[in-house]
């Protein structure tokens, strides 16, 4: 085992020592001990992953397993990014949960207790599933961090809603589990789980087709692609605040680690129309993801449909990467893969930066409905300050992080190469626009979070006592937004990093060069084409603020009285004379009213006290789960006529069973 | 004058406890009285044992002797004591009603019999064992006791059923294979002993549930 895979390894150990360990500590202290340790144990992870050579692929074993087995473990770069990944926003999660859960070691001690045995559970899980190499430890892991976070997700499991919301992401998860069970059983070669005798497997077209079918499946219930995302809008809110962000920001992408590697590792060499299905799925999951998140009233509920948008766009990607990769387009297949992953490490900042800021706003207001929110930024500078970049990053506007990856992807959407299929060449630009689409969209839903949340008046709530965020939670998310900030002015030092990944994943041809017109630019094709400079972009900007600050001040002459703003003539103004969250999502409930369900109550005008209300539904339950619970209730129906719950019967039905296969048997033997 | 094969007198003895074993679950079967239930059971634990150390002695493998003590220690004593000391506590005197009258019960016996033999035809084919005609007695009780289960109401009767079961399995494996290793053996005779005191405890749950261990009782699914 080498020195990098064994300190990843001890690491991943150390987290199970916390969680045992804190299971003899008092509730107070395991908070106080076990945060920082994490995010101490995190940072340690990326370092350690950060030093792994490219090109090395470690290998080793965990000496635990069933019956004297072992457990192969491996390190290669699509694990390292990954574990970086995972490091980087479990360090920030870490440090905010020591400060988030201080309140809950007085009123409610034996939750904390088990936030500190699950919480480093959920991130050691997590960090098995990305050094597994074979079927058995990838699953053990992949289960305990489904497990974990769903007890994790039920912390307040006296509410009725969040118990619903954690039964249906138990059973989708488990459906999920299920496919990737078959899949990694048709992945088996002889017998053998270990993915080192996968890699090595000749695979007929067809079969390889069902794998990556059963695949998408199973790594798609986790990652929320339509139609299996009904949980995710669910179970994010229902968690704490950190424990979302973890999930948003890092266990989501577990799926996609799965998809990347089952593709183009496992697999090998992935058939075109895989792609088209990939791209056709993500960009539908994507679209639909931003409409509903521009139409919710609850933040973390928003959060929670954003987070199903952006998955979209990541799978879309992968989809574009077997795309060209099939077609032997290495070069823009690895600019589309380098995008993606960029785009994940960016959407693990900014969603987790947005989750924890909102977590802060919940603890500090216990309001989760935009409709009685509204002025924080006066009362909560530190969190307003954050959650801008955040929402900036997320939006998709330079020069945060978020607009590079989406560029980036747009570049490679944008360039067309000759397909052998025609209609191919004519169709991906659709793609193109869905992600410009989809980037217009989550801008307008940023647009209306910050807006209704921090801006303008409070509505109806006591502002006087909301408190801003403590230092624990400042510390996290600083590094969050400074994490967003510098992924988005040095590209070109990310992209350098991705295109060692991509060339492991793709061949020796899969590395594309952003470095054409130097490293001051960050140039995807050529300098014909398109390129983008951070650093002189954020440099006018800071000029801009400058002079303005400058020119302001040489001309303010420094008097000034405070008056109340013109009243447009009408003397009373309340509150509720600005815009709500409803209405400033009212534009796209006209325009898109036919893609979902919406319920709407209209008030007469000779109404004394008039009341408008709406509610959007997700159209998948009316259209595929209640037909399908239906079907289960009907088909249990006909069972219970042969199941009359009699004992004695039930041994019958067991021993004509019995009786049956022997007389079988003795029928087949000569 | 057909030539005269003489059976080893070895061989001969395990067919009579074979026999024997067969005569056992018919009169477990035909048997309405819990405690002489509980002797029956005792006496084919404890012919178990007989047979399993004659196929020893006729097979040379000294350690199915121990599979023979530990047989007759847990299956000839210990577990009949415990089911009987249960039956004390719970208090479980009265007669053993059948869901179906004895004469039919077995008439339907000796169709399985017939049944098992025609199924353990084929596969004693197979075996070059010496112990060939005893697989289908040994089926026979398995499905004989299988029946037995069915049959009865209670949960008493029904759980003897299923050690009954347990016994005929091990005589099957017995005698189709020279014994199973020592270890499986352990691990089964463990399993049985565990089972047991499940069912124990699941007996006076089951009657502080339902004031009875009639598991007609039981009938409902929680339905109503």
């Amino acid at each position: 085992m080498s020195p990098a895979l064994l300190t990843v390894s001890l690491i991943l150990a150390g987290w199970l020592v916390l969680a045992l360990g804190s299971l003899v500590l008092t509730a107070d202290w395991s908070r106080r001990l076990v945060f920082p340790l994490c995010a101490l144990l995190s940072m340690g992870l990326v370092v350690a992953c950060l030093g792994h050579d490219h090109s090395s692929v470690d290998t080793g074993y965990w000496p635990i397993g069933l019956a004297g087995e072992v457990t192969p473990v491996r390190l290669d770069s699509l694990s390292c990014f990954f574990l970086i990944l995972l490091g980087l926003v479990s360090a920030a999660v870490s440090l905010y949960g020591a400060g988030y859960f201080r309140d809950m070691s007085q009123t409610q001690p034996e939750a904390l207790h088990r936030v500190t045995f699950f919480y480093p559970l959920f991130l050691a899980s997590m960090g098995g599933v990305l050094v597994a190499d074979g079927a058995y430890g990838f699953m053990v892991a992949w289960e305990v961090m489904a497990l974990s976070s769903w007890f994790l997700v039920t912390l307040d499991h006296d509410v009725l809603a969040i118990r619903q919301a954690g039964f249906l992401y138990l059973l989708m998860a488990h459906l999920g589990a299920l496919c990737l069970m078959v899949c990694f059983g048709w992945l088996a070669v002889n017998g053998d789980f270990d993915f080192s005798a996968m890699r090595q497997a000749h695979r007929e077209a067809g079969s390889a087709s069902v794998i990556f079918l059963l695949g998408l499946l199973g790594f798609g219930a986790k990652a929320g692609l339509l139609p299996l995302h009904v949980w995710l809008p669910e179970a994010h809110p229902a968690a704490p605040s950190p424990v979302s962000a973890l999930m948003s920001g890092v266990m989501l992408k577990m799926a996609l680690y799965g998809m990347l590697r089952l593709l183009f590792d496992l697999l090998g060499h992935p058939l075109w129309w895989w792609g088209v299905v990939l791209i056709v799925v993500g960009s539908l999951t994507a679209l639909f993801g931003v409409l509903l998140a521009a139409l919710q009233f609850d933040i973390k509920r928003l959060l929670a449909w954003s987070s199903v948008e952006n998955l979209g766009l990541l799978f879309s990607g992968v989809g574009l990467t077997v795309l060209f990769h099939s077609a032997g387009q290495d070069t823009v297949a690895a600019l589309a893969l380098a995008a993606l992953l960029y785009h994940a490490l960016n959407h693990s900042f900014f969603k987790g930066l947005l989750f924890l800021a909102s977590g802060s706003v919940l603890h500090a207001t216990r309001e989760r409905k935009m409709a009685k929110l509204g002025g924080l930024i006066r009362v909560m500078p530190w969190v307003a300050g954050v959650a801008l970049i955040g929402t900036l990053s997320l939006a998709g506007l330079p020069p945060f992080n978020g607009f590079v990856s989406e560029w980036l992807m747009l570049q490679a959407y944008l360039l067309r190469p000759d397909f052998p299929q025609a209609w191919l060449d004519m169709t991906l630009p659709l793609g193109a626009a869905v992600l410009a689409l989809v980037g217009a969209l989550s801008g307008y839903a940023m647009v209306k979070f910050y807006g209704i949340v921090f801006l303008g008046q409070s509505r109806g709530l006591d502002v006087t006592m909301v408190h801003d965020a403590g230092y624990w939670e400042r510390s996290a998310m600083l590094w969050l937004a400074a994490g967003c900030l510098l992924l988005g002015v040095l590209p070109n030092q990310v992209m350098g990093y991705l295109n060692g990944l991509t060339q492991t994943l793709l061949g020796p041809e899969g590395r594309v060069s952003v470095a054409h017109q130097g490293w001051l630019w960050l140039t995807p094709l050529s300098s014909q084409r398109a390129s983008y400079s951070p650093l002189i972009l954020l440099g006018l900007i800071a000029m801009g603020v400058l002079m303005t600050w400058w020119g302001v001040r040489r001309t303010f002459h420094g008097r000034y009285r405070r008056a109340p703003a013109w009243d447009c003539g009408y003397p009373a103004q309340t509150w509720r004379m600005q815009d709500s969250a409803d209405g400033f999502g009212q534009p796209i409930k006209q325009i898109f009213e036919g893609i979902f369900g919406l319920s709407r109550v209209i008030p007469d005008p000779q109404d004394p006290a008039p009341h408008y209300h709406s509610e959007v539904h997700d159209p998948f339950w009316s259209i595929l789960y209640k037909p399908l619970t239906h079907l289960l209730e009907r088909s249990s129906d006909l069972l219970s006529r042969v199941m009359r719950a009699r004992i004695a019967l039930y041994l019958l039905y067991s021993f004509l069973t019995l009786l049956g296969l022997l007389a079988l048997v003795t029928g087949s033997v000569p | 004058m057909p030539h005269w094969n003489p059976v080893p007198f070895a061989q001969q003895l395990l067919d009579l406890f074979a026999a024997l074993l067969l005569l056992i679950v018919f009169a477990m079967l035909s048997q309405r009285r819990i405690l002489t239930l509980i002797h029956l059971f005792a006496l084919q634990g404890m012919i178990l044992a007989l047979s399993i150390a004659d196929s020893a002695w006729l097979t040379h493998q000294p350690h199915l002797y121990y599979s023979a003590a530990l047989t007759l220690g847990l299956k000839g004593v210990i577990l009949p004591g415990l089911l009987r000391r249960l039956i004390g506590r719970l208090g479980v005197v009265w007669d053993v009603e059948t869901l179906i009258n004895i004469p039919t019960t077995m008439l339907l016996g000796i169709v399985l019999v017939i049944f098992a033999f025609n199924l353990a035809l084929p596969i004693a084919h197979f075996s070059h064992t010496i112990l060939r005609n005893t697989l289908g007695i040994a089926l026979a009780s398995v499905l004989l006791s299988f029946m037995m289960m069915i049959t009865r109401n209670k949960a008493v009767p029904q759980v003897i059923g299923f050690l009954a079961m347990e016994n005929g399995l091990f005589f099957a494996a017995t005698s189709a294979t020279y014994g199973m290793p020592m270890v499986v053996e352990l691990g089964v005779a463990l399993d049985v002993l565990v089972g047991m005191f499940i069912f124990g405890i699941f007996f006076f749950q089951i009657r502080d549930t339902f004031d009875s261990l009639d598991t007609r009782k039981m009938d409902h699914l929680g339905r109503d």
